[in-house]
């Protein structure tokens, strides 16, 4: 079964067509890469899978669990909150900008969550984010405020605190757009390590050899459509659509 | 009368100015964050009524947000006219307007009602600032992580905007302090009305400057209670 499917989503932001008929599916444990100019509508997909936009039609379910279909009117219809609200422990979010809590230590970013949402006792939440923050090598951080940090190491502990919450899915929204590329380097690799664990993530991203390199499944997306998608070889290495080409040839090393 | 006299005098006034003070603050600090919320309301019920229609008139209806008017009524009221008026409006109103006797201790009561009544609309805007500045990233990791509305409020947001509006509060509280003097205009008998009533008796001028070195000090403490404030939320940015 898959655990999440993204069928011919729809979106606009008045007349501005933003995702105009997008299909994505995400089996277990696969990665899925989304790659694309800026303004081709990735980040907004993303948005509109962890329901911080809704969709103006198509469907989107994680592992069955309808999060919206299309009613008998063609509308898109979401289902209750109260559903909304258990499917949103199917997936967590990784964004460009961290958003940390910049009140909360590192550890408690981590617990509070657990804490307060998934109802965990104190010291089991405590015992699970010391746990995940020295796999990242953040045991010496877990008392920091997120200010006191590089963007890599907040970018770890915003990893840590989406895992935490044990999803079924992960998503990346640009993780490395705001670093440098030391750092860049950092947190790539935290992900890498994520998929030897068969965790199943979807990445958008501009790291071009990254996506190539862990990616299950390429999709490159321009003008909200789904330009091309197959597995890292066949977009990367024999593009079959011009556009996809011309996208690429700019981030070659090795441009003639 | 002795410069004691005046002294201990003074001070039992600056005691009904301290209260008048905290009072203030207890009622209108939580007042304020209801009428920003008011202000900041969306809630248009007539958006439902008007679905149907597209009409220019129909559409104009749908953008009607009643709460949100009341509020900046309200708002625009207590900033745009004297305190010192709307002391008396509170204190003379009821009898003038509803004939309803007004006994000796409802002097008190009219001041606090009329200052929290007006620092509340201060407050109002100034979290409103605060609660505007937050970056919408806060409440979207907040919603993913599956935190409800009042948990991401109050747990996420609020603390942030307590941070970010302390200086401004800093302003009026010790505005405040100053302001309990206006409490003369209905002739409630706090440090500075006593002085007045001592002055005008003794015909010299030593109250005023008694009453000044008082409300000095204790804006002095406030200034220092505020930064002391600011200073225990200075391990976040």
């Amino acid at each position: 079964m898959n655990v999440l499917e993204l069928c011919n989503i729809r979106k606009s932001f008045g007349s501005l067509a933003v995702l105009r008929g997008i299909t994505v599916t995400v089996g277990k444990g696969e990665v899925v890469a989304v790659i694309g100019p800026s303004g081709s509508g990735k980040s907004t997909l993303l948005r509109c899978a962890t329901l911080l936009e809704t969709v103006d039609s198509g469907e989107i379910n994680y592992l069955g669990d309808y999060v919206v279909r299309t009613g008998p009117d063609g509308q898109a219809q979401y289902s209750p909150p109260a559903d909304l609200k258990r499917i949103r422990r199917y997936f967590g979010l990784v964004f460009q900008n961290f958003n940390l809590f910049p009140h909360y230590s590192v550890i408690k970013n981590v617990t509070d969550p657990l804490i307060h949402v998934h109802k965990r006792g104190k010291e089991e939440a405590y015992a699970q984010a010391q746990a995940l923050l020295a796999k990242m090598g953040l045991e010496d951080k877990a008392d920091s405020y997120p200010y006191q940090l590089s963007g890599g190491q907040q970018q770890r502990v915003s990893i840590v605190r989406a895992l935490a919450m044990k999803p079924e899915v992960l998503f990346f929204d640009e993780p490395t757009s705001a670093l440098d590329p030391e750092l860049t380097g950092e947190v790539l690799k935290v992900i890498r390590s994520l998929t030897d664990e068969h965790m199943t993530m979807v990445i958008v991203t501009h790291e071009m050899q990254f996506a190539q390199h862990v990616a299950d499944k390429v999709y490159f997306m321009d003008e909200g459509l789904v330009v091309e998608q197959g597995t890292p070889d066949e977009v990367f290495g024999r593009p079959q659509e011009e556009r996809t080409r011309r996208f690429l040839e700019r981030y070659s090393p090795s441009a003639p | 009368m002795s410069l004691e006299t005046i002294i201990i005098q003074l001070a039992i006034g600056l005691l009904k100015s301290i209260a008048i003070f905290a009072l203030t603050l207890l009622g209108s600090l939580p007042l304020g964050l209801l009428v920003a919320f008011g202000r900041m309301s969306k809630w248009a019920p007539l958006k439902r009524l008007t679905l149907t229609g597209n009409g220019r008139f129909k559409q104009s209806l749908a953008g009607i947000r009643p709460l949100q008017i009341l509020v900046k009524l309200y708002i625009s009221l207590m900033r745009g006219t004297p305190l010192m008026l709307q002391l008396m409006v509170v204190y003379f109103g009821p009898y003038y307007l509803f004939k309803i006797p007004i006994g000796q201790n409802y002097r008190f009561t009219a001041v606090v009602i009329g200052f929290v009544l007006n620092y509340a609309a201060y407050f109002a805007e100034i979290y409103r600032s605060g609660i505007e500045s937050m970056p919408v990233g806060q409440y979207e990791a907040a919603a993913v992580l599956g935190y409800s509305r009042p948990q991401t409020f109050f747990k996420i947001i609020l603390p942030q905007v307590i941070k970010r509006i302390l200086p401004s509060i800093t302003n009026e509280v010790i505005t405040l302090v100053k302001d309990t003097s206006l409490a003369f205009a209905i002739s409630y008998s706090e440090m500075f009305t006593m002085a007045r009533k001592i002055s005008s008796s003794q015909s010299t001028l030593v109250p005023f400057v008694v009453a000044g070195i008082f409300y000095y000090l204790f804006n002095l403490i406030m200034a220092y209670v505020m930064e002391r404030a600011e200073k225990s939320l200075s391990y976040f940015r």
